[in-house]
């Protein structure tokens, strides 16, 4: 028998009975976190959802307080920063927050996309799960890319001027096309504040439903795990999956241990790194943009260097930029490119093993490309990497049908 | 393989990639080590009278404001205004030039960049390389082993002497291989790098003033996130208890 419930506790119960009349709460917590079950053998690679959702946070409160003393004008947009940095209490926190917070949201990201190589996340059914995370990193590029040229620096400047460019590589419309993006000849002050509505707006709600899409369709068959089996097919004689655990309280527990320990990497680097060596805040963006004057060695920040080096191994302008295109379009077709009859790394064999391995390597490589000065030797490297890069999706399509699988287990392995 | 292996091999793979040999040696001299100590105070001071005796004419910083320099560096703001302050302005503005843009490009044939953010743009040891390396070439007129051809004039050519070029030929080119101090100073070569230093160490402050604020405080961040973590990893230990 239970305790005699207080009054207090009563009075809570009433209330909340009162809302769940009106509002299912309580129904939507149950369905969503308590109720929701889990594959209980989630490892590291399982952190970066909670953590990814919690750098958009971040993000969000952070933009907030910059919005209220950043000046979207070409005139006044870079001294309104140094501003912030200097004249603003706690500015210099506020904008490190939200420097700091852009790249750590691709490192989370870029994990969480691997997670998925490596246990086969993305196959059936969980592909429209995919497929949403992917518009949410092509919205993702779009806002980091807009909000990178709002401190006006020179690289903000200049690195918009090329990546907007490209789009004149397109036949006909091209040109018309780059005018319009910029709404001037020229990247100029109209450009800066287009961006800027962008970027503080329009973007944000777009990555905000898309999430909740992205949510919404994980919830519908549950989240995969390290072995790559559905935890559903494995119930006890009351219908619960013997292998799951309700995702509240153990899943929200364990995250909150693992924002900690992202906090701790992440608080490091801002307060102690918060340029990374040029590398999150780039040295020549700390000269404020000048059209007249180009600066000796234009590149983009480190989270689209890859594609910027794809970008750079083609000789000729429009079929880089196709290519470059078709790097990132290719990545939406992963959960029909893979064909192996196990989702997972661990039984799939070597050559699974190996494949993913060497595409990391060739992602990071091009990453460091990208951003280097562009050497005959370092282009030739670019062009090797490339082809290991589309390689990986190619090969992936024709070996995965036939190649020796290992036995799966009847249940999850700890 | 087993799973625990390939991580391991995985990881080392990735980390050789990482320091895989991309950067070519860039152009212009090697840079020398400032050894900036930015929360060396009274270096930062002597670098402030420096800055403004010798920069603060012809370069503007004006992101920064008296008041904030005379909080920072522990100074009255009346000390500051008798001290540090040459121009008709009040304590809490910027430190702007009067030299108009304009002018500035017709007397000078090019207008000097403002510093507020020189270290942050060029980095310390740029700064204090390009400080140390000034000479008198064949023309007569200065130039720069940092910066090849600048159009600054030395401006600490009583303080440091007149350094001289000694040639060498490197692969058919004719270059500078090392300075030598054809006529003396007022200060020994070592004072003179002790001198630079405090420019410098006052530009890297000026670059990001709170600085020393931020690694502070990340300081009192960081012990506060690991205890939190601590908490937090036994909270999980205990509601796994059951799973495992």
């Amino acid at each position: 028998m239970a305790k005699p419930a207080s009054t207090l506790a009563r009075s809570a119960d009433a209330f909340m009975g009162w809302i769940d009349k009106r509002l299912p709460v309580t129904a939507f917590w149950n369905a969503t976190m308590t109720g929701y079950l889990a594959p209980k053998n989630f490892n590291f690679w399982y952190y970066m959802g909670s953590l990814a959702l919690f750098v958009l946070v971040i993000q969000v409160l952070s933009g907030i307080f910059l919005t209220m003393h950043y000046k979207p004008s070409a005139e006044e947009a870079f001294a309104s920063v140094e501003y912030i940095m200097r004249d603003v209490e706690w500015g210099w926190f506020i904008r490190y927050l939200h420097s700091t917070g852009a790249s750590f949201f691709f490192i989370v990201v870029y994990l969480h996309m691997f997670r998925s190589l490596l246990y086969g996340s993305h196959r059936a059914p969980r592909e429209l799960v995919w497929v949403f995370g992917m518009l949410i990193y092509l919205a993702l590029m779009a806002e980091a890319f807009m909000g990178y040229v709002l401190p006006w620096g020179q690289m903000s400047y200049w690195g918009a001027q090329v990546i907007i460019n490209l789009f004149g590589a397109i036949p006909t419309i091209g040109e018309p096309l780059t005018e319009w993006i910029r709404g001037d000849f020229f990247l100029s002050d109209a450009t800066l504040n287009r961006f800027f509505a962008l970027h503080v707006i329009a973007l944000p709600l777009a990555i905000f439903g898309l999430v909740l899409m992205h949510l919404v369709a994980l919830r519908e068959n549950g989240s995969n795990n390290p072995d790559g089996i559905e935890i559903k097919e494995n119930k006890d004689e009351n219908g619960i999956p013997v292998d799951g655990v309700p995702f509240h309280p153990y899943y929200t527990i364990k995250d909150i241990f693992g924002v900690a320990m992202f906090l701790l990497v992440f608080t490091f680097v801002l307060f102690f790194w918060p340029e990374a060596g040029g590398l999150f805040l780039e040295h020549d963006n700390f000269v404020p943009a000048n059209p007249l004057v180009t600066p000796e060695h234009i590149k983009p920040v480190w989270y689209f260097t890859p594609y910027y080096a794809i970008l750079k191994a083609v000789p000729d302008k429009l079929m880089g930029v196709i290519l470059m295109g078709l790097s990132v379009v290719i990545l939406f077709f992963l959960p029909w490119l893979d064909r192996s009859p196990v989702k997972s790394i661990r039984y799939k064999g070597l050559w699974y093993k190996i494949m993913v391995f060497t595409f990391a390597i060739a992602f990071i490589r091009l990453g460091m490309l990208g951003m280097a000065e562009g050497t005959p030797a370092q282009t030739i490297e670019m062009r090797v990497w490339t082809l290991v890069y589309f390689a990986f999706f190619i090969l992936l399509y024709f070996i995965s049908p036939g190649a020796k699988t290992k036995p799966l287990p009847e249940r999850l392995t700890h | 393989m087993n799973n625990k292996l390939f991580s391991v091999i995985f990881s080392l793979a990735v980390a050789i990639a990482l320091v895989g040999p991309l950067f070519a040696a860039g152009g212009g001299t090697a840079l020398q080590h400032a050894n900036v100590n930015v929360r060396d105070t009274a270096a930062v001071q002597r670098g402030a009278k420096l800055f403004v005796n010798y920069c603060l004419s012809c370069h503007s910083a004006s992101y920064m404001r008296y008041n904030r320099l005379a909080e920072d560096l522990g100074l009255d703001e009346e000390l500051v205004m008798d001290n540090l302050v040459f121009a008709d302005v009040k304590i809490g503005e910027t430190m702007d030039i009067a030299m108009r843009p304009a002018d500035a490009e017709a007397w000078l044939g090019k207008v000097p960049p403002d510093l507020s953010l020189i270290s942050r743009s060029r980095g310390a040891d740029w700064l204090y390389t390009y400080m140390l390396t000034f000479y008198q070439d064949e023309s007569g007129g200065w130039n720069n082993l940092a910066l090849p051809n600048a159009s600054m004039p030395h401006v600490f050519w009583q303080l440091q002497g007149i350094q001289k070029p000694v040639y060498a030929t490197h692969d058919g080119m004719e270059v500078v291989d090392r300075l030598t101090l054809g006529k003396p100073g007022l200060q020994s070569p070592e004072e003179y790098e002790g001198t630079v230093r405090d420019l410098v160490t006052f530009l890297d402050y000026l670059g990001e003033p709170a600085k020393v604020k931020r690694k502070n405080v990340g300081v009192w961040v960081l012990l506060f996130l690991a205890l939190f973590a601590l908490i937090a990893y036994a909270l999980k230990a205990e509601y796994w208890r059951d799973v495992h």
